[in-house]
């Protein structure tokens, strides 16, 4: 018979084995499932983890992988301070696409005019505008106590019709012959997110990235604000009892997750997607909660989670034109990572034993 | 001399890692109350367990009244004539109290009959009980009543008590001796586990000592003094803790009129608490669990905020403030639930010196953390409490109740308290680490501290407490000078066993 036994103390090994255990079994089931849909599993998950990096068009990939991957690191490091805390704000895709309205709106405000402070000016509406939209649900649960999840989800809802809105209305480019949608920023050098190093794929969001994974680093394991954010999600009564302000905590995390989703989404509109659409968002915001869990809610982790997701989206679209894979297969495949990493991770605070059955 | 109920030889049960118990062998005989002594971690539990089908022995034997006896589960240990009284009890609290003796049974009778049975077993025994009262409204002394009498209904031979005493006044206590032995009397034999020195002394015909999982003793307890059954449990000479005379200072900490309402549903709100403490004094609160004991600690901690002036230190209205400056003007406190309240449990014993000592001992600058000056501040504790631990990086949870209570008070008397209050601090330690850490509030207090010690243990408070004051349904009594007091008095002061029908047996 087996049994799950509580470990004294969370197993080191498993901490680091149990997002490899995951990828591996989630390409054993995910390769079931391509093969259940008549393709060849072997040659679908080639095509999903090896050709984005290795194939022949590798160098046309391979920067869509720091494109790709730094908004998802963004957002996934500002969601893992406050899901280490115990606030669960499942709203980023909210606070992005509002992100990228306020920044793209500043950007779009000084049009025609040129001038280096136009940039960093919108970099600080992006924050700004992420913020706000995430002080939402984190005022309504300081002040009465509502549930930050379904808030923060629901207005996510609400930022997808803003976005409708302002692509159709307020932010339509007026030279545009009537199709929805703003000016394009790629062509307002003063707004544009231009690649840093040519061909690299290397944009200023990927600097803002690599800075948030350092700073959260340093935050988490350096500094009485993270260690106050480690406390209250390992024991909240313990937390009240050193000090912290449960309140204030929430304010804190929900805004700096705010503020960094809204950055990855001013990031984006300037640079790779270049203007306000109707479908500019594509998921990020949720994905970003696989690759926080997937990089077990540590900076470094989730620096690597993200580059792995990344992946699996470029070679999910490549997958997609070439084997004719469902859009929905793909997206499985990536829910079956997070779904065999919660599983996995079982073992990390337990083990399993064989015991007999005792004879009655 | 009586034929036994119960004889075990040589049961034997090893986990990874630790032997719980070692070739263990003794008997209970028919109408004796035995005491299985023990610190913890001495293997008494599992002993019991292996007894009542829990756990199954790895090697050794037992026989009932004559018979092999090896219950592979609860239910045929039952059977088999075995009863046991749980420490925490196992009752739904939105039923009566003859649907929730209905529910633990096999085949249960018709309610109307089970009341009528459940009468007469009450009656019989002095255990008044109303049938039909809801388990919601009943003190922590009636809601063992129910399980003592879920276990008579099933008229066993062996009733086995886990530290039945912890949740009674004196005098339900004493209520629940006279219980006892009638059932003795009838030729029930009782398997006693407690801690508690003098009950086992007053109660038990005999004991058996545990230490390490092995027998160490056999003895009569009341030809014993509790000083020799403590020594004998811990395997060495105890030390009493030792008070010096002692001049009081001014006034620390006072509290007028400090009103509460408690955050929790089942929480008992603070009324009216008036108190203060001076310099170098010990002021020990007593008081049956659940009658304010968490609220008053938050108050004083600062997680519970009041009006400014209900709490002043040296004079200053401080209910305002949160943990954090109160810790700056040197009040410190120790809460009652180690784990998850005064230690966060998955957090190694260097993070949990941060929890509160950051402050203090200079562990952070401008907010960024020192884990080296906490590391050596963890090991100072460790040092200085003797807390048994492989090092500073091993989880808070890794460590033993008692151990880790030791780092949780250590952490505190290190930082220099000028007001130290603490909640049950020696619950669940073995005796000789609970004198340590009484020798250390008294050394605390010596050195000019004043210390407020909230607990259960009466024994405790006499020892170490100048002044005594009982907590009861968020009230305190009048505070008194312990060397006045006699015990009756101190369970008069805690409520009595008020609210529970007298006994006539």
């Amino acid at each position: 018979m087996l049994k799950l036994e509580k470990r004294p103390q969370p197993s080191q090994t498993w901490i680091y084995l149990a997002p490899v255990v995951a990828v591996i079994a989630t390409m054993i089931a995910g390769g079931a499932l391509f093969a259940a849909l008549g393709k060849d599993p072997l040659v679908a998950i080639r095509t999903i983890f090896w050709d984005p990096l290795f194939s022949e068009f590798a160098f046309f990939y391979r920067p869509q992988l720091l494109v790709k991957g730094a908004p998802l690191v963004l957002i996934a490091i500002g969601l893992s301070l406050g899901f280490r805390a115990g606030i669960w704000n499942i709203g980023a895709e909210g606070q992005y696409i509002v992100g990228a309205l306020t920044g793209a709106g500043v950007g779009l405000a000084f049009y025609p005019l040129e001038g280096w402070f136009i940039f960093p000016l919108m970099v600080l509406g992006g924050a700004l505008g992420g913020w706000a939209w995430a002080m939402i649900p984190a005022v309504l649960r300081v002040k009465f106590g509502t549930n930050e999840i379904l808030v923060s989800l629901m207005l996510v809802y609400v930022a997808e019709q803003l976005l409708a809105s302002m692509s159709l209305g307020l932010m339509k480019n007026p030279q545009g012959f009537g199709f929805p949608g703003s000016r394009n920023l790629q062509q307002y050098p003063s707004a544009h997110n231009a690649e840093l190093i040519a061909g690299s794929g290397m944009h200023w969001g990927v600097v803002a990235a690599l800075i948030a994974v350092v700073f959260a680093y340093v935050l988490l394991t350096r500094h009485i604000l993270g260690f106050h954010i480690r406390l209250t999600g390992e024991a909240p009564r313990a937390a009240r009892f050193a000090g912290v302000n449960p309140g204030r905590l929430v304010l804190i995390c929900l805004g700096l997750a705010g503020a960094m989703a809204g950055l990855a989404g001013l990031f984006e509109v300037s640079g790779p997607a270049g203007r306000v659409s109707i479908d500019f968002n594509v998921g990020y915001g949720f994905t970003a909660i696989i690759v926080a869990f997937l990089g077990r809610l540590h900076p470094l982790g989730i620096a690597l989670a993200g580059l792995l997701m990344a992946l699996t989206y470029i070679g999910g679209e490549i997958a997609q034109s070439r084997l004719g894979l469902p859009a929905a297969a793909i997206q499985m495949f990536q829910g079956m990572l997070l779904f065999f990493l919660l599983a996995v991770d079982l073992m990390t605070n337990y083990r399993l034993r064989l015991t007999k059955r005792e004879v009655a | 001399m009586t034929a036994p109920v119960l004889s075990i030889k040589g049961l034997t049960k090893a986990y990874p890692g630790v032997v719980a118990n070692s070739d263990v062998s003794f008997d209970v005989r028919t109408g004796e109350v035995h005491a299985l002594l023990g610190e913890n971690g001495a293997g008494k539990s599992t002993l019991v367990k292996m007894i009542y089908g829990l756990v199954k022995p790895d090697a050794g034997s037992m026989t009932l009244q004559g018979k092999p006896f090896a219950p592979a589960e609860p239910r045929a240990a039952r059977a088999a004539g075995v009863a046991m009284v749980f420490q925490h009890f196992s009752l739904f609290d939105a039923l009566n109290v003859a649907e929730n003796i209905a529910l633990g049974m096999e085949h249960p009778p018709r309610l109307a009959d089970l009341a009528g049975r459940i009468r007469d077993v009450s009656e019989t025994y002095g255990l008044p009980l109303d049938p039909f009262r809801i388990v919601g409204d009943l003190s922590a002394g009636e809601r063992q009543r129910v399980e003592i009498i879920r276990c008579l209904l099933q008229d066993p031979r062996l009733l086995i008590m886990d530290e039945p005493t912890s949740v009674l006044t004196p005098q339900e206590v004493d209520i629940l001796f006279e219980t006892l032995r009638k059932l003795t009397s009838e030729g029930v034999a009782i398997l006693y586990i407690s801690h508690k020195l003098e009950e086992i002394r007053t109660l038990c015909d005999s004991a058996t000592i545990l230490r390490l999982g092995k027998k160490v003793a056999t003895c009569t307890p009341a030809e014993t003094t509790a000083r020799e059954l403590a020594e004998m449990m811990v395997g060495t000479v105890l030390h009493t803790p030792e008070r010096s005379g002692r001049a009081l200072g001014d006034v620390a900490l006072e509290l007028s009129g400090l009103a509460l309402r408690s955050p929790s549903e089942f929480g008992c709100s603070l009324k009216d608490i008036s108190l203060s403490v001076r310099q170098g004094e010990v002021l020990g609160l007593g008081g049956v669990a659940g009658n304010g004991q968490d609220e008053l600690l938050g108050a004083l901690s600062g997680e519970l905020r009041s009006a400014p002036e209900m709490v002043r230190m040296h004079g200053k209205s401080i209910g305002m403030l949160g943990p954090i400056e109160r810790r700056r003007i040197g009040l410190l406190c120790a809460p009652e639930e180690r784990l998850g309240h005064a230690a966060a449990p998955d957090m190694s014993l260097t993070e949990n010196a941060m929890l509160t000592g950051s402050l203090r001992e200079n562990l952070e600058r401008g907010g960024f953390l020192d884990w080296g000056r906490a590391e050596s501040f963890a090991k100072a504790i460790i040092a200085r409490f003797d807390v048994r631990t492989p090092g500073p990086g091993n989880a808070a949870r890794s460590l033993s109740g008692g151990n880790l209570q030791k780092f949780v008070i250590g952490r505190e008397v290190m930082q220099r308290p000028e007001v130290l209050v603490v909640n049950q601090p020696t619950w669940g330690v073995d005796a000789s680490a609970a004198a340590a850490i009484r020798q250390a509030l008294l050394d605390l207090a010596a050195g000019g501290t004043a210390v407020v010690v909230i607990s259960q243990d009466l024994d405790e408070l006499m020892e170490i407490s100048d002044r005594f004051g009982a907590l009861n349904e968020g009230r305190l009594s009048r505070i008194r000078p312990t060397s006045e007091l006699s015990i009756d008095e101190i369970g008069l002061m805690m409520g009595g066993a008020h609210d529970m029908e007298v006994a006539h047996v």
